[in-house]
């Protein structure tokens, strides 16, 4: 089988968070409880002999420099434990955390402070906002524990409220906003700080659908732009795979799968996970035609190339696929070899098409286009059975069509 | 009266007690004595000092600024019946020891009500001690309060101050304890020290309680400064003492009034404080 994409970029990518067998138990007697573990009992049954609860148990996972990773498990599965052991919110019982060479877990008082101003921004569920500070203030919060100046961080704090569409609300105060705008401040707090890691503890599931989707699109954009390595804890499936560069899925204190999207879709690692994404209908929902575009613009194989040129002008493309007289597809034109045809002064575009794009038929299931969007730089063409173009499928509404079928497959 | 218990000396071990501080320490408590004597008359002198008008202007303008048109109208028509009734002095005499012993007990509850909120075995510690300091009969606090500071107004500021101290420690605990806990996390995820912590997120938002705590140290110090007319202390207390003693209503019920026209000014004023620092 094919390395997907997630797989193939790790191996060239810096590691920012080194988690190695990370282990949390709640309770006075955190050693016994560990041995029990080593014996091989579970959570429940380690909370029946000791009364100690197994919170995570032998976490170990990387965050690469730059990524969006998302935590993800239902309540109870210990990722809010998790993203407060990697700041020491939580303090592990035992396993390492070392970020940028820098192991964590062994830092003193002091140092600990000095490490979270200079590596964690955190963004938390219920926003968490100073309510005696003006949202300037609050952005400036992290810039003023560390001790920057106030012309500068009053500076930089602007800059970060506009980044995420606050300005004009620097004198405001956190109850005179709504949710959403409340957690741009939270946002917006965090990204003022500058930390190389950004912690995100279900940031969105406080807000409502609509605004929820609104700052997942944001924050794709901001790390887009910004590529600051991020940790989203969620328990929502559909979030986790609209965001998420990799999952990691946590399940009674324990991971269960690592992967990307598509991985965690396509080759779910166990029962478990098969659940979480089940209900969904592959058949009927997950194929090509559920995700594809009407195509906007195509040429006839008789058109030249003066009229391919203008129709991909005319439509803001740089290729266009071409059809005979019973609709079925002949190829792609690429601006670049329309133009040089009109160079050559030739009429014909039929010599100039290129084959080097995947076609599909309507049923093809959506866990098959993924690797294809590896192979080739061009939308997946689908057509029918007599070869007619019924549409073309990009790589984000696959993943949104997904997600979506996640999403109605839980409820 | 078969049973034949033993009697417990409690009474006797508590006066041991308190004279063997009072000649151990007979050097500290002269020196405070002094200190503070000198302080009631310096304030004391301040406000008297002033003319009537012009203090009644002053506090009439602290009323419009700090709370409202209505407040300051009312002050000046309560301390102008005041002034009429002849009783501007006692009056001054009594604000004079309030504020002093308000001050003091301030000074004291604010660092140990922080104290208290921050280490659970402090708080374990002094909750049992405050309830007794409030629920012990105020009068009792006068006793120990002459062989300590003799007869007069110091020793009726020591007993105000014991007994009106116990809420702004309350309240500053409370108003500590109750900072929402993901607003310490935040801090904490931040990389905030404790004094950051303290001066940044838990005091600033404690403050509508620590006032509220002050408010009622005020009033509780305003009741007490009147008892302690018994041993000595000038001001309205000592007025409505000897009008008891002559028996005359008449005198006694307008010190009452004056008490009560104070007791609503102070409060106001103190409540439309926490009022504006509240948004």
């Amino acid at each position: 089988m094919r390395l997907t994409e997630g797989n193939t970029m790790n191996e060239n990518r810096n590691v920012k968070i080194r988690v190695r067998q990370l282990s949390k138990v709640f309770g006075n007697q955190p050693k016994k409880a560990l041995e029990l573990r080593d014996q091989g009992l579970k959570r429940p049954e380690i909370l029946e002999a000791s009364g100690q609860t197994l919170g995570l148990s032998h976490i170990n996972f990387d965050v690469f420099e730059g990524e969006l990773l998302v935590i993800m498990g239902l309540s109870g599965s210990g990722k809010s434990t998790l993203i407060r052991c990697l700041n020491r919110l939580i303090e592990p019982t035992e396993g390492d955390i070392v970020i940028d060479g820098e192991n964590i877990s062994e830092l003193g008082d002091k140092a600990l402070l000095e490490c979270r101003r200079r590596h964690f921004s955190m963004v938390f569920q219920n926003f968490a906002l100073f309510p005696h500070r003006t949202v300037l203030q609050n952005a400036e919060f992290g810039l003023e524990i560390r001790g920057v100046d106030k012309a500068e961080r009053t500076d930089t704090a602007r800059n970060a409220l506009k980044q995420v569409g606050l300005d004009g609300w620097e004198d405001a105060y956190p109850n005179q906003l709504s949710g959403g705008m409340q957690q741009r401040v939270g946002l917006a707090r965090a990204l003022a700080n500058d930390a190389t890691v950004l912690l995100m503890d279900e940031a969105f599931s406080a807000l409502d659908p609509l605004i929820r989707g609104d700052m997942q699109q944001e924050l794709l954009e901001l790390q887009h732009r910004m590529q600051k390595t991020t940790v989203f804890i969620t328990h929502d499936l559909d979030e986790a795979l609209t965001i998420g560069d990799r999952i990691v899925l946590l399940k009674d204190g324990e991971i269960v799968q690592i992967g990307t999207p598509e991985e965690i879709l396509t080759r779910p690692a166990d029962d478990y996970v098969r659940r979480f994404i089940e209900g969904v209908d592959r058949s009927r929902i997950l194929t090509a035609e559920s995700a594809m575009r009407k195509v906007r613009a195509t040429v006839r194989d008789t058109d030249g190339p003066r009229t391919a040129l203008r129709k991909m002008r005319e439509h803001g493309i740089d290729s266009i696929y071409v059809t005979r007289r019973d609709r079925s597809l002949m190829g792609l034109l690429e601006a670049d070899a329309a133009e040089s045809l009109v160079k050559e002064g030739k009429e014909s575009i039929a010599e100039a098409l290129t084959q080097d794009f995947r076609t599909v038929g309507p049923d093809e299931p959506m866990h098959h286009l993924f690797a294809m969007f590896t192979a080739k730089r061009f939308p997946i063409a689908v057509v029918d059975e007599r070869k007619r173009l019924l549409g073309v499928v990009v790589k984000g509404a696959v993943l949104d069509e997904l997600a979506q079928a996640a999403k109605e497959g839980g409820n | 009266m078969a049973f034949d218990i033993p009697r417990i000396p409690l009474g006797r071990w508590i006066e041991g007690g308190l004279d063997w501080l009072t000649s151990e320490y007979s050097m500290v408590t002269r020196a405070i004595s002094r200190v503070t004597q000198s302080g009631i008359a310096w304030l004391n002198d301040m406000l008297m000092w002033l003319p009537e008008w012009a203090l009644l202007a002053v506090i009439a303008g602290l009323c419009w600024k700090l709370a409202n048109l209505r407040l300051a109208i009312g002050a000046v028509a309560g301390l102008a019946l005041i002034w009429n009734m002849g009783l501007w002095e006692p009056m001054i005499e009594t604000l004079t020891l309030v504020v002093i012993a308000t001050l003091v007990a301030v000074v004291i509850a604010l660092p140990v009500g922080i104290a208290a909120a921050l280490s659970e075995r402090l708080y374990r510690a002094m909750m049992p001690v405050l309830d007794f300091m409030q629920t012990m009969p105020a009068f009792v606090y006068l006793i120990p309060a002459i062989p300590f500071f003799g007869i007069g107004s110091v020793s009726a500021i020591f007993a105000t101050v014991i007994f009106s101290m116990p809420p702004a420690i309350r309240f500053t605990t409370l108003g500590i304890r109750q900072v929402p806990v993901e607003l310490i996390e935040a801090a904490d995820a931040y990389g905030a020290t404790r004094g950051q912590k303290l001066f940044k997120v838990q005091l600033p938002l404690s403050l509508p309680t620590v006032m509220a705590g002050i408010n009622q140290t005020i009033m509780l110090a305003l009741s007490m400064v009147v008892i302690a007319a018994m041993i000595g202390a000038d001001g309205l207390g000592s007025e409505v003492w000897r009008a008891i003693q002559r028996l005359r209503p008449g005198d006694g019920f307008e010190a009452g009034i004056a008490v009560v026209i104070l007791a609503m000014l102070l409060d106001r004023l103190t409540q439309s404080l926490r009022k504006s620092r509240k948004r």
